[in-house]
């Protein structure tokens, strides 16, 4: 038998162009895909030089970052109008497909790309996105790129890349009842702080990550970045295959069938090598809260705010400071005990269907609290429409949340979808910088079902006992 | 883009860590559609106040540092969002390299494609660095063809850039136009290989 191997060596392998000893390797891309913000340098880097696009099959573009999501036709903002405008006409003069504002599937670049079927095992993807990782969930090896590279992959649908090293995830254990995939992700990170992933690529294994639905899975490989690693994946398996079965453009009839067995046999071999490994057990997590201003400065939301004395050393202690500084925060005092103004429920961290239904499973006939403002929005315009079926649109507007349209919205808040200055926020996207819902924003990531549950009682709750 | 050899240049030292590219440039200003003109809005969070004023308090409004060309920083530098309108608001501003203990992937990609050099030197050479350029005006040397970086005093240390994105600085080649000589093993390549 040949050496066992990765999955992501098997991908690799298969996507090489050509290599020579101690040079990066070139790479194909099998999808590109394409947004409004890190875009418009691009196509007129191609103009510029007079360029085409390679592949515009394998090119696929929406509008996301900017979007509104009240009065969708109306854009007031004219610098992100013509933002858009220019990737329509880009779209167009290249002959990239969009799905632009107004279209039935226009949404969340990395909502949309898995609900289309776009997202299959084995495919090599990328986008001017960070969050490209979150593609990793169907054994793809996704990954972000800046500007310059999407010019390089539009013109040339290759990317030069030195041959990664492989770092296993290993999460075994059973999850506990009110502790989800984002908890497993934060939890990781916060054990093992910002920067363990980076210059790796990292599988998720073990039986707590193939016990995860697609969606689940979508939810840890999207904040793969936020560990430092480019990408994150999980070994296809049946979970993968009945996802994909039947998506607008995913293979059909026997095409699929050959796909399928093809995609299986990518799963990493027993007996597989990585560079590094680090374990996780499920059953140990609680409900996680961010405190700070990185996605490592989180603890479980029956733990106490840490205080910068007890610091590991001076570099530890002073960035405990200035967050604490910066969110407003007393060291010390039960995460419990703080109040919120805002929730956000969305993002390609936590906005497909299966998050808004366990957001609105935790809502129970309850209303908002007084103080807050809760907004929900869909990660796209299908996961609206199927929610919207289910009701679920009535369960959250009838708590007194606000149902929105499709986009990134209060993700990084560059529509206006903004948290004021000195504000709170619960919020179930990804990044907890500093100013990254508004200037002076409050940032704490939670789960849906966490940031939910404080939507309701105005302040963080441990979703298991708020029944 | 610039080829860069050799840089000698003033030093700002920021010293913290986990420094994002949201802090780096913030959303708002992500809306443009050009390469040019993020100079201005670099660190905006720090370096203006609520009403759009410089703030007195933040270390890169000061006169001191007004010509700086090298920023020194702490680990995981450019951490965070993959947008390339960070090395853009560096650059314009007048940066040409920064040196950490460490970066990010995606934002160390991205300098290596401006012009700009990131440079990785240990922790305590860092901290030596911070405190030389808080203290004093401080300039140094970057020399990408000896691998080095010096002092005009007894500071010396070198570093280690892959030899890839190496060449592509001191070069300044387009890398779509090296790319584009391979265009006819991407064309074999693509008829043997199936995309579903
Ligand atoms: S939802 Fe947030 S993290 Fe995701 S792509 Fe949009 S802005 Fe980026």
């Amino acid at each position: 038998m040949t050496n066992p191997k990765t999955i992501i060596e098997k991908i690799w392998e298969k996507n090489v162009v050509f290599e020579e000893p101690g040079k990066p390797a070139l790479l194909y891309i099998d999808l590109h895909l394409v947004h409004e913000v890190t875009s418009p340098q691009a196509f007129e880097g191609l103009r510029m030089k007079n360029r085409t696009v390679r592949q515009p099959k394998l090119t696929f573009a929406t509008m996301d970052h900017n979007v509104p999501t009240v009065h969708t036709n109306i854009i007031k903002d004219e610098v992100s109008k013509l933002q858009m405008d220019t990737l329509k006409q880009n779209c167009e003069e290249f002959g990239v497909p969009l799905a632009g504002m107004g279209h039935k599937h226009q949404g969340i670049v990395h909502v949309i790309g898995p609900e289309l079927g776009l997202t299959q095992p084995g495919k090599t993807i990328v986008c001017g996105d960070s969050h490209t990782s979150t593609h990793g969930a169907f054994g793809a090896l996704a990954f972000g790129i800046g500007t310059s590279e999407v010019e390089h992959v539009l013109a040339t649908q290759t990317i030069w890349q030195a041959r990664p090293k492989t770092l296993n995830v290993k999460v075994d254990g059973q999850l506990g009842t009110g502790v989800t995939a984002k908890d497993i992700i934060l939890a990781l990170i916060a054990k093992y702080g910002v920067n363990f992933g980076t210059g790796y690529v990292i599988e998720y294994t073990g039986n707590a990550i193939r016990k995860l639905s697609m969606e689940e899975r979508m939810t840890i490989c999207n904040m793969s970045i936020e560990a430092g690693a480019r990408a994150g994946l999980v070994s296809p398996d049946q979970t993968t295959v009945d996802f994909l079965k039947g998506r607008k453009y995913a293979p059909e009839g026997t095409l699929f069938e050959q796909a399928k067995q093809e995609w299986l046999e990518l799963a990493s071999d027993q007996g597989a090598e990585y560079n590094h490994t680090v374990t996780l057990n499920a059953s140990e997590i609680a409900p996680q809260v961010t405190w700070g201003t990185n996605p490592s400065q989180c603890i479980s939301v029956n733990d106490k705010i840490p205080n910068p004395n007890t610091a590991k050393n001076a570099g530890d202690q002073q960035a405990i400071e200035q967050a604490l500084q910066y969110m407003g925060l007393e060291a010390d005092i039960p995460i419990t005990s703080v109040p919120i103004e805002h929730v956000f429920i969305g993002s390609c961290t936590n906005s497909r269907l299966r998050d808004l239904e366990q957001a609105a499973s935790v809502i129970n006939g309850r209303k908002v609290n007084e103080n807050v403002t809760a907004i929900v929005v869909p990660g796209s315009q299908t996961v609206k429409l199927q929610a919207e079926e289910k009701g679920l649109d009535k369960v959250f507007i009838e708590a007194g949340f606000e149902w929105r349209e499709p986009g990134c919205s209060m993700c990084l808040a560059m529509n206006d979808d903004i948290v004021p200055a000195g504000e709170r926020c619960a919020s179930t996207s990804n990044r907890n910088f500093e100013g990254r819902q508004g200037t002076n924003a409050r940032t704490h990531l939670v789960s849906p079902e966490m940031a939910a549950a404080a939507a309701l009682a105005g302040h963080f709750v441990d979703v298991r006992s708020f029944v | 883009m610039e080829p860069i050899k050799q840089h000698t240049g003033l030093v700002y030292p920021l010293n913290r860590t986990n420094v994002d590219t949201d802090q780096i440039i913030p959303k708002q200003f992500l809306k443009r559609i050009s390469r040019q003109g993020f100079g201005q809005y670099l660190f905006y969070n720090w370096r203006y106040d609520e009403k759009d004023n410089l703030r007195s308090d933040f270390s890169l409004n000061s006169p001191k540092y007004k010509t700086a060309s090298i920023l020194v920083g702490g680990e995981n530098f450019g951490c965070g969002s993959s947008r390339e309108h960070a090395p853009w608001a560096l650059e314009d501003f007048g940066f040409k390299v920064i040196i950490a203990p460490s970066f990010a992937d995606i934002f160390f990609n991205n300098c290596t494609k401006n012009g700009i050099l990131p440079v990785v030197l240990p922790e305590t050479e860092i901290q030596q660095l911070i405190k030389n350029a808080e203290t004093d005006t401080y300039q140094l040397t970057v020399d990408l063809e000896a691998n080095k970086v010096t002092d005009l005093t007894s500071f010396e240390a070198s570093f280690h850039l892959a030899e890839y994105p190496r060449q592509m600085l001191l070069n300044g080649w387009d890398e779509i136009s090296v790319t584009l000589t391979h265009q006819d093993k991407i064309a074999t390549f693509e008829r043997k290989h199936t995309v579903y």
